[in-house]
């Protein structure tokens, strides 16, 4: 009934703005005004294009200043800041031509509206302006891509040897996080012919530096402040992207192709809460490249944590092998069993049969050949 | 061959046929003059209308996901009749179905209203108009360019009603998710479907596109140099450059995902485990896909807007009625522009795991492709200084294009840094960018187009009131839903998500989100006052007079209802510039482009005064023409041109003789 009565009444409207639009369009005619060549809606359309400017400055500058408390999340990493810095540089001189631009865009209208009798000048070009205007963009623009490339350069260039180093892997529609255990610091290899329900990354048994590796808490990636942290990301079914907002930090994860992006966190989830005001605060990770249905769920909690209780709580993690030895262990081949059984064991116990890993300055630099792999991956 | 047609129609044993007005053609049936019709002008009809058709479906998707964005509670049950099972029981729409929105809204936007609806549209009707030519090159293909575009939509508009759903994986289909269909399940049959139509689309913009080429570079009237094209035909040449280039790339990353799909083959398939089983295919890549997809897509976004910048240069310059500033700036920009697309595409894919050296590579091309733009658009302000300007809505729609173009531009700017666009890549940011810069400028300029030439297209004024507030609500509209999307980009919300209420860091800004669905929804609304206008002033519109908005360029001097064939008798001859507007010492504002110089010896610069002895009268016809074109014009006797196309005809014509006579 309602939905009649709406009906109606929109039918209604209609008809009404139908009629005054007819009556409109005789009353031209009969005034014989669309013979002028400019009449008065001249004249409210140029004054309106100058009210928009009024009202648009106006609208712009308040909207985003009111919006402004949201704008880019706090920055946590070290490259996050040059990035921020960046970006308002760079914003403060497109307001600057956009505002420019729009005061003459709108303002040229309205002042040289058409008055009968007026002529325009006959100006059809001037290379010396062209010039200028090629020129002078030119330069800026190269300015901002230097300072950019800069950046650039920075953030893309090889992780530094002592980063920590954490693997990531996509699927639909979550993510897992594996460790390399704390016997030998490395990650083993993977192969995704060996995925199934237990081993959701396809970590290759094979590989006897994978014995220690270790899974990370579901929904969780736990990572040490103040110290550089390598991520190798993959994806085990379509394309992901692994996105930290306030980490100033987002790459693709490829199906057979592995990526990489190195950051160091500058503060820890705790201190973040005290700043924030507000216990519940996490820092996230948001899948950015559509990937189905999930898409919009694929979160996890960044963990960024003092390098003490991150090491305090690596040290006690078990290796995955460990945790799903009867379904896994028989994968290993016959000849590295007895070394992975060593390592699982030395996962029950830590202190005994390895020495646990202590605070970066004096471990041995990682091999080196952790961050060349992830460096010819591309 | 093809243009056997013309001939046909016009040539042979007509002799009276050139005299009298072509509306009175007798022998055309319904179907050939409004279905198969090989006249340029019908066939920029079809592309219109079916534009607008494919307008409204596009704007309609994007209003129901712009409902789950900005309401999120809301219950959309009522939907339930139309949509079905794409509604939830709990009265939302599934999240298979709102990628599927946003994917086919991408898709028929850009491809399917900008591209088609507007090169399709203004192209066609444009270039024989403005040139002076009797017709397309080629009649029959452009014929069958329209009809593979209809034979594409078809497929496309089926799609949509399949019950796996159309196409879900995006507007760029990026696989894997779209080489599998156990991914999601747009990506069963409906992107099987999609990609058929996409093919067709293919061929038809590759038959359109050789088209306006040829036509432009053999069909040009007497006296119409290159550089005495108005620009609108400098844009519609250079993008069919660029789609004749870039098209075949799409259509191979197509092919090969075709290969994926059906055959087996892992072009862009490697180490894969899905649905509980890891596929056989290695050594593919995902990467090459995107390198194929932007090799076609970043050009193809200047395919979209260049004929809007064409258009939107010369509406601008007839209102001010001034010249437009920098005529050769504004050609050699468009080059500039033409040849720099190509070599941008990677600035899509800092952060896809492209090798950081290229994207420091692509971060410099892309910002040198911002220096044409900027002097495009100082052009066209200082264009509007010191003009005395008549603002008809056409006018309005264009100055409103210049502005999203500079405001989509500048953040463009933003982007293409690529140490920034890690931070922005897949925000809102750049579908804020886009939107401004692509879509809304572009869709301009096809409103523009319309209201500028409707008169020629159908011979009756479009209702200037109606235009003015279906202006305004448009422009303030579109800013509405667009300004404020930078900010929710710039805190870093993510596109194509469902819902941002899991994640604390994008749990804010509701009421924003509110408020641009708001806005777009009324400004989808708004839209309804062009479509009345549209179709009622098609029947019932004032009487156009001859040349409405006292223009400059040729298709003005043809009759008010052009036949096929454009022009009754000769065609005329130019002898000058598009932009002769307010000429010192001109009596009237405008001096149309056939009007020799010898008939304004008061308004004359000194070296066209001089030019004065180059052009010769035609004893015969009266008909002045410059003696250095004749020199350098084909002419029948060259046997160039086949007797019977469309340019041998027009040759014919041009010196005054009868076809049948020689
Ligand atoms: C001033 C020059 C311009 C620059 C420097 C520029 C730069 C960029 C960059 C770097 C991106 C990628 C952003 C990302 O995905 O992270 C982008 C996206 C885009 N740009 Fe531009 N742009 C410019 C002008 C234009 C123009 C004129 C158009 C269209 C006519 C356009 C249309 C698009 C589209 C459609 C996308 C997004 C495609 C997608 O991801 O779906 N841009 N632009
Ligand atoms: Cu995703
Ligand atoms: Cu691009």
């Amino acid at each position: 009934m309602m939905n009649i009565l709406l009906g109606i009444g929109a039918i209604l409207i209609g008809v009404i703005l139908f009629m005054i639009f007819r009556v409109g369009t005789l009353i031209s005619v009969v005034r014989g005004s669309h013979h002028k060549r400019a009449g008065t809606s001249n004249k409210v359309n140029a004054a309106l294009l100058l009210v928009f400017l009024v009202l648009g400055t106006i609208g712009a500058v308040w909207s985003s200043y009111s919006a402004a408390d949201d704008f880019l999340p706090a920055p946590v990493s070290v490259h996050g800041e040059q990035i921020d810095t960046l970006f308002w540089v760079t914003m403060g001189i497109l307001c600057a031509v956009f505002f420019a631009t729009h005061v003459l865009l709108f303002y040229f209208p309205f002042k040289y509206q058409f008055k009968e009798g007026n002529r325009a000048a006959f100006y059809p070009d001037n290379n010396k302006l062209e010039v200028i205007w090629t020129i002078v963009p030119a330069i800026v623009l190269t300015l901002l891509v230097l300072s950019g490339w800069k950046v650039w350069r920075d953030i893309t260039a090889d992780a530094p040897q002592e980063a920590e180093v954490i693997e990531i892997v996509g699927q639909q529609f979550n993510w897992w996080v594996r460790y390399p255990g704390k016997v030998d610091k490395e990650l083993g290899a993977y192969n995704f012919r060996m995925i199934d329900a237990s081993n959701a990354v396809g970590i290759d048994l094979s590989d006897e530096k994978s014995f220690d590796d270790f899974m990370g808490p579901s929904g969780e990636l736990r990572v040490p402040v103040g110290k550089p942290v390598l991520l190798k990301i993959r994806a085990r079914d379509v394309l992901h992207s692994v996105y930290m907002p306030h980490f100033r930090l987002k790459m693709d994860a490829v199906p057979g192709m592995p990526t990489r992006f190195w950051f160091t966190p500058t503060k820890t989830t705790a201190q973040m809460r005290q700043e924030t005001n507000n216990p519940d605060f996490n820092y996230e990770l948001a899948c950015t490249e559509v990937c189905g249905r999930g898409h919009f769920s694929m979160r996890l909690i960044v963990v960024v944590e003092e390098q003490a209780d991150y090491v305090k709580w690596y040290n006690t993690q078990k290796p995955w092998l460990a945790s799903t030895r009867e379904d896994n262990l028989q994968k290993v081949p016959a000849n590295l069993r007895e070394k992975a059984l060593q390592i699982i064991g030395a996962g029950d116990n830590p202190s005994a049969a390895v020495t646990p890993v202590q605070e970066p300055t004096t471990e041995a630099p990682v091999n080196p050949a952790v961050v060349k792999t992830s460096t010819s991956a591309q | 061959m093809s243009a056997v047609d013309i001939h046909s129609t016009h040539g042979v044993g007509h002799d009276a046929h050139l005299d009298h007005d072509h509306e009175h053609e007798h022998h055309d049936n319904f179907i050939t003059k409004y279905i198969f019709s090989t006249d340029h002008k019908m066939i920029a009809k079809q592309y219109l209308i079916s534009g607008i058709f494919w307008a409204i479906i596009g704007i309609g998707l994007s209003s129901i996901f712009r409902l789950q964005l900005g309401f999120q509670d809301i219950k959309l049950t009522w939907l339930k009749p139309i949509l079905g099972e794409w509604i939830l029981d709990s009265g939302k729409i599934d999240p298979n179905f709102y990628l599927a929105l946003v994917t086919m809204h991408g898709t028929i936007m850009v491809f399917f209203v900008l591209t088609a609806g507007l090169s399709g549209t203004f192209s066609n009707f444009l270039i024989p108009l403005q040139i002076g030519a009797r017709d397309m090159a080629s009649g029959f293909m452009n014929m069958l360019s329209y009809w593979f575009f209809f034979v594409a939509s078809v497929i496309m508009f089926v799609s949509l009603f399949l019950e796996t759903g159309p196409a879900s994986g995006g507007w760029v289909i990026y696989p894997p998710l779209s080489a599998l269909p156990q991914a999601m399940p747009g990506s069963g049959m409906g992107m099987n479907l999609w990609l058929i139509s996409m093919a067709l689309f293919i061929v038809s913009q590759l038959l359109g596109g050789i088209n306006y080429i040829t036509t432009v570079i053999n069909l040009r009237t007497r006296g119409m140099s290159f550089s005495r094209l108005p620009l609108t035909i400098w844009a519609f040449f250079l993008t069919a450059i660029i789609g004749l280039l870039s098209f075949p790339v799409l259509m191979s990353a197509a092919l090969l995902l075709i290969f994926d799909r059906w055959f087996g083959t892992s072009f862009y398939l490697s180490e894969i485990y899905i649905g509980g089983e890891a596929l056989p295919n290695v050594g593919g890549s995902p990467i090459l896909f995107q390198h194929l997809f932007w090799f076609l897509g970043h050009p193809e976004v200047y395919i979209v807007l260049l004929p809007a910048l064409g258009i939107t240069s010369e509406i601008i310059a007839t209102n001010a009625r001034k010249p437009i500033f920098g005529y050769r700036a504004m050609i050699g920009s468009m080059m500039a522009i033409t040849v720099l697309s190509f070599v941008v595409w990677a600035h899509h894919m800092f952060v896809s795991g492209l090798n950081p050296f290229l994207g420091s590579i692509f971060m410099f091309l892309t910002l040198i492709i911002a220096v044409p733009s900027a002097v495009k658009a100082f052009n066209y302000i200082t264009t509007l200084w010191k003009g005395n300007i008549v603002f008809t809505p056409a006018m309005l729609f264009s100055i409103g294009l210049v502005s999203f173009f500079i405001s989509g531009g500048l953040t463009g700017i933003a982007l293409g840094n690529s140490a920034i666009d890690i931070q922005l890549h897949d925000t809102y940011f750049v579908v804020a960018h886009f939107h401004l810069v692509m879509g809304a400028a572009s869709a301009f300029g096809l409103l523009a187009g319309v209201y500028h030439w409707f008169p020629k297209f159908f011979g009756r004024m479009l209702d200037e009131k109606l235009g003015y507030i279906h202006f305004w609500f448009t422009f303030v509209g579109i800013y509405l839903v667009f300004f404020p999307m930078h900010y929710i980009g710039i805190a870093g919300f993510p596109r194509r998500y469902y819902s941002f209420t899991g994640f604390q860091v994008f749990n804010k800004y509701m009421d924003l989100n509110h408020f641009i669905s708001a806005a777009a929804i009324l400004t989808g609304i708004a839209q309804f006052i062009f479509l009345f206008n549209f179709f009622y002033s098609m029947f019932k519109g004032r009487r156009a007079p001859q040349n409405p908005w006292r223009s400059n360029t040729l298709e003005w001097t043809a009759p008010i209802h052009p036949g096929h064939g454009n022009w009754v008798g000769e065609i005329p001859s130019v002898y000058r510039w598009p932009y002769d507007y307010s000429k010192p010492g001109a009596s009237e504002d405008f001096i149309p482009q056939n009007v020799p110089l010898s008939a304004t010896p008061e308004s004359n610069l000194p070296h066209e005064q001089g030019l004065i002895g180059d052009e010769i009268e035609d004893m015969e016809t009266g008909v002045v023409f410059d003696k250095k074109e004749e020199i350098n014009a084909p002419t029948v006797k060259d046997h160039k041109l086949p007797k019977g196309s469309a340019g041998a005809d027009q040759n014919i014509r041009n010196i005054g003789g009868d076809p049948e006579k020689l």
